[in-house]
């Protein structure tokens, strides 16, 4: 089994991290892992992806030509990607900032009002979680548990106070 | 085995020649490998060593030839245009026998080229770059573990035989995270650096570290040394990684990224009945010649897949020498190939 996930938006959003998170819990599994940003010339534009892969056998190539799932916090990156999900893939949405919906109909799609929420939260960098919280949910990917141990590996020490918000974050997104 | 942890691999080369005892780090920044001067700027004052973010690359590597001859352990890092740069030092340094770990994170060219992955730097790296007959160590890593272990290897590679040992990886390598566990284990080799310029105290006879033979009879006895340290090194220090390799119809050759492509490539066929092996070069000199001897008549042909216009294939013709048809598949200017890119050249010659 294979997860392939594209995730993707415009720089400060937590696209990267998001990336990270995953692949780290996927790694406290024991699954391989891998993450690929991307640092060529689309990055100077404003946007950020990374390609993530959750596996049971060794990762060949960290480049994605097809994903299994994408996760977008912009309008761009929904048209860019989504032609590159496989059938009965998932996609999600940011819909606070993502105002068309996908076009295919042959996957799943989940529109969350992710930055909206996080908003609400008080703490605009929760939108990504919540995002996470989705997927997470949905594809069973990682286990929470997992996901809570990697935020204590990647987050410093002085930030360690946030991990039950961020949990209640990913819950919120499950849940919606 | 420590624990494991999920880290960048230009990051894991940085903490890979810590590990191995490197305390001197001389660099320029450029795209895809600043990370390793930022991890070193950072961890360097902790281990008591030096970071230096020198005025250019050619200063770096000059930076390099005079902490190798004092004996310390020394890194430099860059990518394709600043390797350019350094080739003179490196032949410098090559011809007085200084030992050094050199990274190249190889971006595609010519000239500024872009940031993104590429081999295009082979040739420069295993037939020369640099003037006169000399010769480096270059290994080619594919994995982020394997960044690790080499970078490990390359230091002490470089003080056993006093030569240059470059770490060659590209854009993707460098950008990507991986799982690593770093061994709990000594990782420093000892070798004999009396020969180092570290000051008499009026105790011994100088030490010269030097390239200069004005006397044409010791520049050539110079030159028969080096040749008979590559011939050792040849003999000592080549690896590569056979995969799948019995009985197949045809053989890759790949190396680095692009040999994980090609595992994913060796699922996908044998899934459609076409068993491919694969011969990866770990050491992109010395070429693993033998491993190509001894399976030159094996498969139907070879392939070599390349982030270049065809480099190491006339490595792989030279080893094969006509037993079966090399053939070549390449992409350039960053652009990677596809599996599906990939098992089309595979089907097209088995035809």
């Amino acid at each position: 089994m294979q997860q392939e996930i594209i995730i993707a938006g415009f720089g400060g959003q937590g696209i990267l991290s998001a990336g990270r998170l995953l692949a780290y819990a996927g790694m406290l599994e024991n699954k391989n892992v891998s993450w690929l940003p991307s640092y060529g010339p689309e990055m100077r534009g404003g946007t950020a992806n990374c390609h993530v892969i959750i596996s049971d056998e060794p990762v060949g190539s960290p480049i994605l030509n097809s994903a299994t799932a994408l996760v977008v916090m912009n309008g761009p990156s929904l048209e860019k990607f989504e032609g590159m999900i496989v059938k009965g893939g998932v996609i999600i949405t940011d819909s606070s900032l993502v105002d068309k919906s996908p076009k295919r109909t042959d996957v799943d799609v989940f529109e969350i009002p992710a930055t909206k929420m996080a908003s609400d939260m008080g703490n605009l960098t929760f939108a990504n979680i919540i995002l996470l919280g989705k997927l997470i949910g949905k594809t069973g990917i990682v286990s929470k548990e997992s996901f809570a141990e990697a935020l204590k590996k990647v987050l410093p020490e002085k930030k360690h106070n946030l991990i039950p918000e961020e949990m209640k974050a990913l819950e919120d997104g499950m849940n919606y | 085995m420590g624990e494991k942890l999920l880290m960048k691999g230009n990051e894991v080369i940085a903490e890979a020649a810590l590990r191995a005892g490197c305390k001197h780090y001389f660099g320029y920044p450029i795209t895809p490998q600043t990370e390793i001067a930022h991890y070193m700027a950072k961890k360097m004052p902790e281990v008591d060593g030096v970071f230096v973010q020198a005025e250019s690359e050619v200063a770096a590597i000059n930076m390099v030839y005079g902490a190798a001859a004092a004996g310390a352990r020394v890194l430099t890092s860059s990518s394709s245009p600043g390797i350019s740069l350094k080739q003179e030092g490196i032949s410098y340094i090559a011809g007085a026998e200084l030992p050094c770990v050199i990274v190249n994170i190889v971006r595609c060219g010519p000239g500024l080229g872009g940031i993104l992955p590429a081999q295009c730097d082979y040739f420069q790296a295993v037939k020369g770059g640099g003037h006169g007959d000399y010769k480096m160590v270059v290994l080619a890593p594919s994995s982020v573990q394997e960044l690790y272990e080499l970078t490990v290897d390359a230091f002490n590679i470089a003080d056993k035989y006093r030569i240059v040992t470059m770490i060659m990886g590209d854009g993707i390598l460098g950008q990507m995270m991986e799982a690593v566990e770093f061994r709990n284990q000594e990782e420093i080799i000892p070798a004999d650096k009396s020969w180092a310029t570290t000051g008499t105290e009026m105790k011994r006879d100088n030490n010269m570290v030097t390239s200069i033979y004005i006397n044409p009879e010791m520049l050539e006895k110079h030159n028969q040394k080096l040749q008979a340290k590559y011939k050792q090194i040849e003999e000592n220090e080549t690896r590569v990684e056979v995969y799948n390799c019995e009985n197949p119809d045809i053989i890759i050759t790949a190396f680095g990224t692009v040999a994980r492509i090609v595992k994913n490539v060796i699922k996908t066929a044998e899934k459609e009945g076409i068993k491919i092996g694969l011969i990866r070069p770990i050491s992109l000199w010395p070429f693993p010649t033998q491993e190509f001897e001894k399976y030159a008549e094996v498969p139907k042909a070879f392939l070599s897949v390349e982030l270049n216009a065809g480099q190491m294939v006339e490595d792989v013709k030279l080893a094969v020498n006509g037993k079966r048809p090399v053939h070549f598949y390449g992409r350039m200017g960053g652009m990677i190939p596809s599996q599906q890119e990939i098992l089309d050249k595979v089907k097209e010659i088995l035809k």
